[in-house]
């Protein structure tokens, strides 16, 4: 567990100096780690921020880059029959990507408990709280991130991510429909609906793939 | 240490999208079947997503932008996530020097 927590270090520190350099407060960085939670959204949000801030847009790119919590909050809210309601209920909400794959592993191999879950969940959200402030006061002081290639980390974070992901060519397909539609719609539409465009279109992709492989079969 | 108002509004419009989601896995399992369509759906959504939001950096920024995406996935396949971020970050700062951007 030591090793997952120290892995968000230095994710934290670049989003709070990334977040200082959008001109966030930082308390407002810090904030924001510690009321979303969810380190892919908040990258996005740093990667489409406007003065002034559009809640409706960001809300609404939340929603799209966290809607995996849905699967994942019920995969592994089915192996929680030691936790109570409430317990439940708090755990899904610490459900971070490294967290949900490190309960699902130990679900394979034990019981899951309360307490052991908490003991992962609680140390890495208070790393990444304490890490998104401390990189927002030490980026206030680093200057353009773009002249040392910093504003690319987030890019880079995700196409890492987006490579997770890969499971042969059916997710070659949704990327390659999904690409298209983001940069057709990013040329033509201001704000975020490239994004929607793009994950509607990888998911009209898949569903297509899927009919074609049933008529063929 | 100040906290604009708008900005405070976003931050929990975001928490309460992020909330809705990792509850929504809870409701789901108490009333739902989720079908094998469904879930192919599903499972598409986060590397469509994800891949909406570089494609405009990848593809319609800069050649800087294209090479530090193409050297970031082709380093993701062999190495861990920190080492591949650092090689698309020094790719995008280099090529930035040499070819503008």
């Amino acid at each position: 567990m030591a090793p997952l927590t120290t892995a968000v270090v230095p994710i934290g520190l670049v989003f709070g100096a990334v977040a200082a350099a959008k001109g966030l407060s930082s308390l407002e960085a810090a904030m924001m780690s510690a009321l979303v939670f969810a380190g892919g959204s908040q990258f996005v949000a740093m990667d489409i921020w406007m003065h002034p801030a559009s809640w409706s847009a960001l809300a609404f790119s939340a929603l799209l880059v966290n809607i995996r919590h849905v699967l994942m909050g019920a995969s592994i809210g089915m192996r929680m029959p030691a936790f109570s309601g409430p317990a439940k209920c708090a755990a899904v909400l610490l459900l971070a990507d490294e967290i949900w794959a490190m309960a699902e592993l130990r679900a394979g191999q034990t019981r899951l408990t309360p307490a052991w879950y908490a003991g992962l969940a609680i140390p890495f959200y208070c790393v990444w709280v304490l890490t998104s402030l401390a990189g927002s006061l030490v980026g206030a002081f680093l200057g353009d991130p773009k002249a040392i290639g910093l504003d690319f980390a987030f890019p880079a974070v995700f196409t890492v991510l987006v490579m997770s992901f890969w499971k042969g060519r059916e997710t070659g397909a949704v990327l390659a429909a999904s690409a298209a539609a983001a940069v057709l719609v990013y040329q033509l539409l201001p704000g975020v609906w490239y994004i929607a465009a793009g994950a509607a279109a990888g998911v009209v992709a898949t569903l297509t793939r899927g009919r074609q492989r049933e008529a063929s079969a | 240490m100040t906290l604009d108002p708008n900005v405070f509004l976003a931050i929990v419009a975001m928490a309460a999208a992020t909330v809705l989601t990792r509850i929504a896995g809870l409701v789901l399992i108490r009333f739902i079947a989720i079908g094998p369509q469904q879930k192919r759906a599903l499972e598409a959504i986060p590397p469509a997503v994800l891949m909406a939001v570089i494609a405009p950096t990848a593809l319609a920024t800069g050649p800087a932008e294209t090479l530090a995406t193409l050297a970031t996935a082709i380093a993701a396949t062999r190495l861990p996530l920190l080492a591949a971020v650092a090689i698309g970050v020094f790719v995008v700062a280099i090529g930035r020097a040499m070819i503008g951007g």
